[in-house]
């Protein structure tokens, strides 16, 4: 069973260069400003290696792939 | 609960259970400067010790929680899950007694600082047994400093409390009462806020459990500790129970901070203030991060968080700015929206450009300019939640309010004239804001 992940963004790490919209675009679209707004579900199996791309890709390491449990809620660091 | 005993070196005063009824925090008195401590102690007696006792901790942290206390600094969290979150977290915790009061139009810290130092220092110190805490940090608005540090001056010559207490001045911003922004503030003098770590409860100031408290939230707790669940009850709403500092000003007789009951309606906070100096229009509840509501409406609201609901508002940090009928609240409105863009921290891409961007619209619309509504409305969707903190969320939340209470307004103004009559500036701003 593949496990459920999510994306999310650090907003004061961010610097708005846009690369993970690039990437994803069917999850992260940038807002007037060029910050990205991520949709608020989890990321589907088909588009988890390109989620694990733009985390990888950002250059304020910014982005992340949580596990999110079964209560909702991010995986403790 | 045990009012007889006292720490070392505090005499009990004669205070017995005292009345049920208001003022309970600010009570009258003549001459007006700070309490003393001799005339805190006859009001209130001393501490009782047992609050420093390991294994009746947990029954003073239960009594809090049948209090029902709230965080009166703007949030509402339950005071008695933040002590037991913070007296179990690992390493030994510190209290921050948090009397940062960043907001221009808020006056209620300052002044149960400035006549009641001694009841905020009580409840600091208490809160540091109830946690276990062994240092006790107070971080209070400079216009205060010198009165706090003269009333821990004073308690140090008495040698009253177990544990040390330091004062700090707080950083003179909007932004630096937030928790985490008052923790960076203090460690590395930085007042903006941080992301990481999570929760400052569990490590906060030097990685250590961290309580974060309101300066009228530790009054309150220094006289639950004292009197008990049921005493603090007796006034208020069953599920908001107690009182409440409530700053009032704008278009009334007599501006200046008032206690009230949690839950009295609007009108009759207004009456503490003389009433109404002019008609209304509308008035901003809550705070600078709070809500517009129409006076008609406002007036007979219950002043509590189920009783404001409703209209879209919150006690907040207890505010009620009352503006004129005449007073062009599109006015009033983009000159607090342009205060709280440039207080930004500027670390978070929407709060920095978003809050600016829309202040910029809200000027325009303000002046009677060409402006955008449905941009605007966009903008304000696109920094809604987008920071680390809930600087832009609240920010929001009064523009928002602002367009709808002056929707027929705004048609005027985008027709290219404003609907005041009269000059504006019934909420404050520093001249200067920023870093």
């Amino acid at each position: 069973m593949t496990s459920r992940v999510r994306l999310r963004v650090d907003p004061i790490a961010c610097a708005g260069r846009g690369l993970c919209a690039e990437i994803l675009p069917e999850l992260i679209t940038l807002d007037d400003w060029g910050f990205p707004v991520i949709r608020d579900t989890d990321v589907p199996a088909g588009l988890q290696a390109e989620a694990g791309e733009a985390v990888r890709v950002c250059p304020m390491l910014a982005l992340r792939l949580d596990r999110v449990n079964r209560m909702d809620r991010p995986a403790r660091r | 609960m045990n009012t007889a005993e006292c720490l070392p070196g505090l005499v009990p005063g004669e205070a017995g259970q005292p009345g049920a009824g208001l003022p309970r925090l600010l009570p009258e008195r003549r001459g007006g400067g700070p309490a003393t401590l001799a005339g805190h102690l006859a009001r209130h007696g001393g501490l009782p010790t047992a609050a420093w006792d390991r294994r009746r901790r947990e029954q003073f942290i239960a009594e809090v929680g049948r209090a029902g206390l709230t965080g009166r600094g703007g949030a509402g969290f339950p005071t008695a899950r933040k002590l037991a979150a913070v007296a179990a977290g690992l390493g030994r915790p510190v209290v921050i007694a948090n009397g940062t009061e960043g907001e221009p139009a808020s006056a209620k810290d300052k002044v149960l600082l400035a006549r009641e130092p001694h009841l905020v220092l009580d409840g600091a110190v208490l809160a540091a047994g109830l946690t276990g805490a062994r240092q006790v940090l107070v971080v209070a608005h400079g216009a205060v400093r010198e009165i706090v540090d003269e009333a821990v001056a004073e308690r140090r010559r008495a040698r009253c409390d177990p544990v040390p207490v330091r004062v700090l001045t707080g950083a003179g911003r909007f932004v630096a009462g937030e928790a985490t922004a008052l923790v960076n503030w203090v460690e590395h003098g930085i007042p903006v806020p941080t992301r990481v770590p999570p929760r400052i409860s569990e490590c906060g100031l030097g990685g250590r459990p961290t309580l974060v408290q309101n300066v009228e939230t530790l009054a309150h707790l220094a006289l639950i500790v004292r009197h008990g669940a049921a005493w603090f009850r007796s006034v208020g709403t069953p599920e908001e129970p107690g009182s409440i500092l409530v700053t009032v000003l704008g278009a009334v007789q007599r501006p200046a901070v008032y206690e009230t009951e949690i839950g009295v309606p609007i009108s009759a906070v207004l009456a503490r203030a003389g009433g109404p100096a002019a008609p209304l229009a509308a008035l901003l509840i809550g705070g600078y991060s709070g809500s517009w509501v129409d006076q008609a409406a406002a007036l007979t609201l219950p002043f509590s968080a189920a009783g404001l609901h409703p209209a879209g508002a919150s006690p907040g940090a207890g505010l009620i700015a009352a503006l004129p009928a005449g007073a062009c609240g599109l006015a009033e409105t983009a000159r607090v929206a342009r205060y709280l863009a440039t207080e930004s921290a500027g670390q978070c891409g929407p709060c920095l450009f978003g809050l600016d961007s829309i202040a910029a619209e809200l000027d325009a619309l303000a002046a009677g300019h060409p402006f955008d509504l449905g941009r605007l409305h966009r903008w304000l969707g696109q920094a809604d939640g987008r920071g680390a903190c809930h600087h832009p969320d609240g920010a929001v939340r009064m523009i928002r309010s602002a367009l709808s209470v002056f929707a027929a307004e705004t048609a005027q103004h985008a027709r290219g004239w404003c609907c005041g009559t009269r000059p504006a500036g019934v909420l404050p701003v520093p001249a200067r804001a920023g870093p």
